[in-house]
């Protein structure tokens, strides 16, 4: 217990909420470890393999993650469908770039992430009515109904989507018209990078505002926050409509570096992966889907590669335990470490 | 036609008893029970080792399924669910997805990942005809089965004592509890018995459609349209809602293939939309 | 005479329950009343329906003239309705400081500033802050609210409401469960408020009703039963049997 008595008021209390919105160094070194990883896994260091394909793979399904962060961890709405505008962004680039074959404007990959943020937006944007009201059951269901009919959709228009098989013959153009994808993956990486920096940075933001603190207040008690005149509603199908958006950007991230969108990235499973992946790394924090994705993909390809049963079994637990034992996924762990090991120092 | 519509029939009330366990968790406890389906699931495959391995009658099988289903309910929810109950949705959801995980990589461990049927007792197999249509005896075995089922569920609901404590409990805890209702412990004889009833109709399911480890994630979709149209706090919601859902998945696949579970989702989205608390409730607020 | 509020016909019913039994009930501007009945009379319920939370089955509400019986929770307090809460209902995860930025920020219409980050409006952060201290909670204005003791909580519940500047400020028995050390802080709290503030004060406590109000209306299952000045009630037979018989006058 601190005994300081403000002596006027706001006395330095303005100070410290602008201060608690700066960048933390453990937040410098997150980004820059991001960085490093292109330099080992980059085929620059013989010996050491190239991964860089999968760690886009991660970015992306970070990317993911992190948009349900925005709707779940910030403004308490459950959510089993924001698979489907990953789905849709991923199918909106796909089918772009194939239409261009490698030319400007079509297949221009900022054009392509573009496009797909604003469809997945604007899809997200109509579907946002629906989970205006009703309990979290309610939610679940419409947001789930609302993905399985996308799948099925996905699914039926051969013509469009290529249907079970996926779209193929998807060919990108260089990013900024100066970067091939290459066969490593460096371009795709960097490229993948410096998009989820730009929509963590936004995101950041966001939840650092005013409107940020709303959210919050909405999913503490919405009760209140109508009645001290926070507009709900309103900000529900804001923070909707840009969380569906920004999961559009990771779906296309993921169809422009792999040069393919199939029924696989819009099907219920992803939105499944995506918030398990978000809960055990730890919602609320905006690093919980990254690192949780990070962490998620290499223990699928370590217990995965030795049996896909023993992963599905292996992921089951993990989930059972995080929910019986451990409040807010891997940061969680990992604050609760900090404040006790504070606690410590304190102690005399 | 009229077979469609009894297969229809058939499956909407397996539905039933396959989802009314949970239909009733929810009622009572607000609580969302993903796992519903592997109760069904560890039901069925018993029933397929009673009778593939050791050669025990089919209608051994339905009783045992029932007993082990219930028993395994009696033990999660003892042990592990009653944790849950002050947990959030997210947490609940989360904590019964691990579930159903654990429990499809555990029945595919040992069982394999194939798809398991069992043969019929000779007296449920072949077809009649009646009014012109030719109808599985299976069928009628189990519409005849889940219809006694119905009934029984609904007079222990209208005419016991335990089914007013029940009731009570369902239309407000609060008000049960201060009333001296034990609301925890109707809880977990109610889950016990869902669990029983869904393992009953896993066991029954083996006839109509096949066992495989992936059962509980492929029908929790339709236990969740099931609640989500017939609402949580009546029987006859999700028993109408079921007999929809049926009817309408049999009849869908048959003359429309191609547009598949859209039909489905798109009427769960729109029922949902239009009256959250159920298509088949009073509205009451 | 020009009513801040005023209700007519006003019913309210759940299934069978008849909660708000066609009220009609008017509050001159600068008001000190109180609103006293039984446990179970349709206070909460009749606060419920001014400030949008319930719709009224049927009848009328008008604030400042205007009709406002369609409006929804949020349109009624930007127009100067504001409330506590029987059971509070606070942002358990923010801190005090936090609830009330965002309450006076919604005032301000700076709320929906998404670029900007927190407390980069001095002006309403040190309006927070001043509003904390005239409560007597700035000490506690960057804890986490849900760890806040139980009568800090009900301050944080009035700070709220009167955050935003309110015309009409209905207090659903804003001392209830506060320990009796905690409870004259309260209380010279609502005393101390401007005049420019109509109140509505719900309460049993039937020393604080008559140290603090100077009108009261007695609902008893949902109906007015009497009104009047508080020397009025205080006399008024048939207001001890029906109320104040029953409730051990002034407990605690
Ligand atoms: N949402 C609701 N649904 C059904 N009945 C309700 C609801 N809210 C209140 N009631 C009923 O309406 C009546 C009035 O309740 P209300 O809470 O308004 O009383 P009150 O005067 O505030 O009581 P108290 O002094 O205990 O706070 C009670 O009989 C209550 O049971
Ligand atoms: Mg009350």
């Amino acid at each position: 217990m601190s005994m300081t008595q403000p002596t006027k008021p706001g006395d330095g209390a303005g100070a410290r909420m602008l201060a608690g919105a700066g960048w933390r160094w453990y937040e410098v070194l997150f980004w820059l470890a991001a960085i490093g990883l292109f330099f080992i896994f980059g085929d620059f260091i013989p010996g050491i393999p190239t991964r860089l394909m999968l760690l886009s793979e991660i970015i992306s399904l970070g990317l993911l993650a992190l948009s349900i962060d925005l709707v779940l961890g910030y403004a308490g709405v459950v959510t089993l469908g924001q698979g489907a505008f990953f789905g849709l962004g991923s199918y909106v680039a796909g089918i772009m770039a194939k239409a261009g074959m490698g030319a400007f404007p079509l297949s221009d990959p900022l054009i392509g992430l573009a496009a797909a943020a604003a469809v997945s937006g604007l899809a997200g944007f109509i579907t946002s009515f629906l989970v205006l009201r009703g309990s979290d059951l309610t939610r679940l269901m419409v947001t789930l109904g609302v993905a399985l009919i996308l799948a099925e959709l996905a699914n039926q228009m051969r013509w469009l989507t290529g249907g079970a098989d996926g779209l193929q013959g998807v060919i990108m153009g260089p990013v900024l018209g100066q970067w091939d994808f290459d066969l490593w993956g460096r371009t795709a990486y960097l490229y993948s990078l410096a998009v989820l920096f730009i929509c963590f940075w936004i995101s950041r933001r966001i939840v650092n505002s005013t409107f940020g603190l709303s959210l919050k207040a909405i999913k503490g008690n919405a009760l209140r926050a109508r009645a001290i005149g926070v507009p709900v509603n309103a900000r529900l199908i804001a923070i909707y409509t840009i969380a569906a958006a920004i999961a559009g950007v990771a779906g296309a991230l993921l169809a422009q570096t792999t040069q393919s969108a199939s029924p696989d990235m819009i099907a219920f499973h992803r939105s499944a992966d995506a918030l398990l992946i978000l809960v055990f790394g730890g919602a609320g924090y905006l690093y919980g889907g990254l690192i949780g994705a990070g962490l998620f993909r290499v223990m699928q390809d370590v217990i995965g590669g030795i049996t896909l049963q023993y992963w599905q079994f292996w992921l089951g637990l993990v989930l059972v335990l995080l929910v019986l034992f451990v409040r807010g996924g891997v940061i969680g762990l990992l604050e609760g470490w900090r404040d006790r090991m504070t606690r410590k120092g304190d102690a005399p | 036609m009229l077979t469609i519509l009894f297969d229809g029939v058939a499956y909407g009330m397996l539905l039933f008893v396959l989802a009314i366990g949970l239909c009733v968790t929810l009622g009572l406890m607000n609580f969302i029970n993903l796992a519903h389906g592997a109760f069904a699931m560890a039901g069925g495959y018993l029933t397929i080792v009673m009778m593939n391995r050791h050669g025990i009658s089919f209608y051994w099988g339905l009783p045992a399924a029932f007993l082990f289903s219930a028993l395994l309910g009696v033990i999660l929810e003892r042990t592990l669910y009653v944790h849950l109950y002050t947990k959030s949705h997210l947490d609940q959801v989360l904590f019964s997805i691990g579930l159903v995980f654990m429990a499809t990589a555990v029945v595919d461990y040992f069982m394999g990942a194939n798809q398991q049927t069992i043969n019929l007792p000779p007296s449920l197999e072949g077809r009649v005809t009646i009014l012109g249509a030719s109808i599985g005896v299976y069928r009628i075995f189990t519409i005849i089965l889940c219809g006694l089922l119905t009934i029984g569920l609904q007079f222990v609901l209208s005419k016991t004592r335990f089914g007013s404590r029940l009731r009570a409990a369902v239309d407000d805890g609060r008000v049960a509890r201060g009333m001296g209702i034990d609301v925890t412990k109707i809880f977990a004889i109610t889950f016990a018995f869902g669990s029983g009833l869904a393992g009953l109709g896993g066991a029954l399911s083996t006839g109509i459609i096949s066992m495989d480890p992936t059962f509980p994630l492929k029908y929790m979709i339709y236990f969740l349209i099931v609640i989500s149209v017939g609402g949580a706090t009546t029987i006859t919601g999700p028993f109408f809602a079921s007999l929809l859902l049926g009817v309408a998945d049999v009849a869908g696949k048959y003359y429309v293939p191609a547009v598949g579970g859209f039909i489905i989702y798109t009427i769960m989205v729109a029922v949902l939309i239009l009256r959250p608390q159920g298509l088949f409730t009073k509205a009451s607020r | 005479m020009s009513f801040v509020l005023e209700t007519q016909g006003l019913c309210k019913s759940f299934g069978g329950i008849i909660a708000t039994d066609n009220v009609s009930f008017q509050l001159p501007a600068g008001a000190r009343h109180a609103l006293i009945g039984p446990n179970g009379a349709g206070k909460t319920t009749f606060v419920n329906q001014l400030t949008g939370v319930l719709t009224p089955t049927s009848g009328k509400i008008l604030f400042q003239g205007e009709d406002i019986t369609g409006w929804s929770v949020r349109r009624r307090a930007t127009a100067g309705i504001a409330r506590t809460f029987q059971i509070n209902q606070l942002f358990a995860d923010l801190t005090p400081l936090e609830s009330v930025v965002l309450a006076i920020s919604e005032r301000e219409n700076a709320a929906s500033e998404w670029f900007k980050p927190l407390g980069s409006r001095a002006d309403i952060v040190d309006e927070a802050c001043a509003l904390l201290d005239t409560l007597g909670i700035g000490d506690v204005r960057e804890s986490r609210v849900g760890a806040l003791p139980y009568g800090k909580q009900r301050l944080l519940e009035i700070a709220l409401a009167l955050a935003a500047k309110p015309k009409l400020l209905l207090l659903d028995e804003p001392a209830a469960g506060v320990p009796e050390s905690e409870r004259e802080q309260i209380l010279d709290v609502v005393a101390r408020l401007p005049d420019s503030v109509a109140l509505v004060l719900i309460e049993h406590d039937m020393h604080l009703v008559f140290r603090f109000a100077k009108t009261i209306s007695v609902l008893v299952n949902g109906a007015l039963f009497c009104e009047g000045t508080a020397e009025e009630i205080a006399r008024d037979p048939r207001v001890r049997q029906v109320y104040l018989g029953e409730e051990d006058v002034g407990h605690g």
